[in-house]
């Protein structure tokens, strides 16, 4: 596994002339074989201590399948939420789940950032030639975090497989696409709050009611939630389209609050609208950044 | 920005170039709602230059702005004022193609895997700087038997003694073959033959390599082993930027004559020199004049058993220069 990489390590100098496609297409994979590599070590450091992840794994996992037996235990005393059975209860839930789950093992490291501003190993991944947000992201990838993904992705399957959909190669695709922003959507928020922390210390808590709020409340058919908080998740902080619209497509549903229903499809350019605000956001974070005192 | 009009370097060129630098940070104080912002000046218009192949010494007391002047050559922190160039690039905007012509040690902190052994921190450096696979090994061989890493290559970096952790620190920052080798006081917190090994080893690379060395310290064995040239910053101002004889002949601290008389007996007194400490029948007498004549005077009216004659040594030049500095108004608090 060690040595996959070999291929690009010689001739990606820039060497003027020949290639320069293939020259912009390493630049822009850069950033992902360089996480890979990082993130490669971290789950070798997390395999120093076996006991330990095979624990957190095991606790992640809990968490997560306790709280499908708290969405199967509503529903299956409500019979119908909003309009939502058991099982496209458990797709919206599952559908969340995993999209917060995806982004969390890929970027929920960056909520750690006011620990390395404080500690100074920001300091350490501003001086290597690699995205800092790239290391801040990889910083401790762990393999427990399979542990959130994994039975997520089951329960998906589940629910999907149960609930009444009529099934095209178009559909699936629209799935796919709209789990990949779901993700980016994520991710992205990830980041924006955890910019908070290049100006404001100890802000981690605040941005986790952003993040673990904002999981909690898309795991359910958020129109259970009243009018205010949808249209505030779908036109604010766009949670709406990690979950809830991304539900309504595959059920193929007129949207229960009557909003339009072209905001179904409109995940991917909300994914890469938040995208780009976050890549701002970190700029403008890393432009102010302070360093600490020593 | 006039920094366009600079050429890319050559070889002649300084490897660092700063004008007019400067930093400032704002700063709330006070309980939340009756909070006042208050802008404190780390650094202030800061003008040097460094040729390649240079050692140079950056000394200063805690607070001085020596910190936030390696960060500002490093591209971690964003100047307020004045620019600074570093092997041709400007440091905050071109960061990330920076880093690979500079390796940066800070000596109090570590950039290697905690959990993982060195070996494996740094094959992750030859990736992340992209440095092919030949050229790698070779360094490494080559560092591994100039720093004598061998005997713990394998081991991981939490069971490493500071010594080897900080050796492991310096081979991670060279094993690009930068030009330039930041150190933010490498030899912190270690014991003489560690000290000596990693100065040796520093001297070494400056001179076969070209390799040109920015260190801070606070360890004047450092600077007199290694600096050629001096820089001290105090209250974010250069107060002083040359050879470190210079440095000595800068600042009137008088030689120290310290004399062993056959018997305990009252402060000798002689023109040119005045006593300053007796401790039975040692005395140490602050010269002023011609040592020649002095001495001669001394052993003409004592019985003197012992004679030595002590050079000021840097530190006292150092804190004299300290405390002959300016206070700024609103100095500096970083």
């Amino acid at each position: 596994m060690a040595d996959t990489h070999r291929r690009i390590v010689p001739g990606d100098e820039p060497g003027e002339g020949d290639g320069g496609a293939r020259l912009a297409v390493t630049k822009l994979l850069r950033p992902f074989l360089d996480y890979r590599r990082l993130a490669w070590l971290w789950v070798r450091a997390a395999a120093q201590y076996p006991l330990s992840l095979a624990l957190m794994s095991l606790a992640v996992t809990t968490g997560v399948l306790t709280q499908v037996g708290a969405v199967v235990i509503v529903f299956g005393h409500a019979g119908t939420l909003a309009g939502f059975t058991v099982y496209e209860g458990l797709l919206v839930f599952a559908l969340a789940s995993s999209a917060f789950g995806i982004a969390d093992m890929f970027a929920g490291s960056v909520e750690r950032l006011g620990h390395h501003v404080r500690t100074g190993s920001f300091d350490a991944m501003l001086i290597r030639p690699v995205s800092p947000l790239v290391q801040v992201a990889a910083d401790e990838f762990s393999p427990r975090r399979l542990g959130k993904v994994v039975p997520a992705l089951v329960v998906l399957g589940i629910a999907l497989v149960n609930v009444d959909v009529e099934w095209s190669y178009l559909k699936m695709a629209l799935l796919a696409l709209t789990m990949l922003s779901g993700v980016l959507i994520c991710s992205a928020i990830w980041v924006i709050s955890a910019c908070v922390q290049f100006f404001v210390a100890g802000a981690r808590e605040a941005a986790n009611s952003l993040t673990y709020g904002g999981q909690a409340l898309t795991e359910y058919p958020i129109a259970i939630y009243g009018e205010e908080i949808v249209r505030s998740v779908t036109y604010v902080v766009p949670l709406a389209f990690v979950s809830w619209q991304p539900a309504l497509l595959v059920l193929d549903r007129p949207d229960p609050l009557g909003m339009p229903e072209y905001l179904r499809h409109t995940g991917p350019a909300v994914a890469v609208l938040l995208c780009a605000c976050a890549a701002l956001v970190w700029r403008t974070g890393l432009r102010h950044y302070r360093s600490t005192g020593s | 920005m006039t920094s366009n009009a600079i050429i890319r370097t050559d070889p002649g060129e300084p490897i660092i170039e700063v004008v007019d630098l400067g930093r400032d940070f704002v700063l709330s104080e006070g309980p939340f709602l009756r909070r006042t912002r208050r802008t404190v000046t780390a650094v202030r218009d800061l003008t040097f230059t460094v040729r390649p192949g240079e050692i140079v010494g950056c000394l200063g007391p805690n607070g001085a702005g020596k910190s936030s002047t390696m960060k500002m050559l490093t591209g971690i922190l964003t100047p307020t004022s004045g620019r600074a160039r570093v092997a041709g690039m400007e440091p905050a905007r071109q960061r990330t193609r920076l880093a690979r012509e500079i390796g940066v040690v800070f000596g109090q902190r570590t950039t290697l895997w905690w959990d993982l052994p060195l070996r494996d921190s740094l094959a992750l450096t030859r990736h992340l700087y992209r440095v092919p696979g030949r050229a790698h090994a070779e360094r490494l061989a080559e560092l591994t038997e100039l720093l004598e890493l061998g005997p713990f290559l394998d081991t991981p970096v939490r069971q490493l003694s500071l010594g080897q952790r900080m050796r492991g620190d310096i081979t991670a920052a060279l094993l690009h073959a930068p030009r330039l080798l930041v150190l933010d006081e490498p030899t912190i917190g270690l014991d003489v033959v560690s000290k000596s090994t990693i100065r040796d080893f520093l001297l070494r690379t400056n001179s076969e390599r070209g390799t040109t060395i920015l260190i801070t310290t606070h360890d004047l064995g450092d600077v007199e082993r290694l600096c050629e040239r001096v820089m001290v910053i105090d209250h974010g101002r250069l107060v002083f930027d040359g050879a470190l004889p210079r440095l000595r002949a800068a600042v009137p601290t008088p030689r120290m004559l310290v004399v062993d008389l056959a018997s305990a007996s009252g402060e000798i007194e002689v023109t040119g020199a005045r006593t300053v400490r007796v401790e039975g029948p040692r005395q140490w007498l602050e010269l002023r004049d011609n040592p020649a004549r002095v001495i001669a005077e001394v052993t003409r009216e004592h019985e003197v058993v012992d004679l030595t004659l002590r050079e000021p040594d840097i530190e006292a030049v150092v804190s004299s220069l300290y405390r002959g500095a300016d206070p700024v108004e609103e100095a500096g608090s970083r």
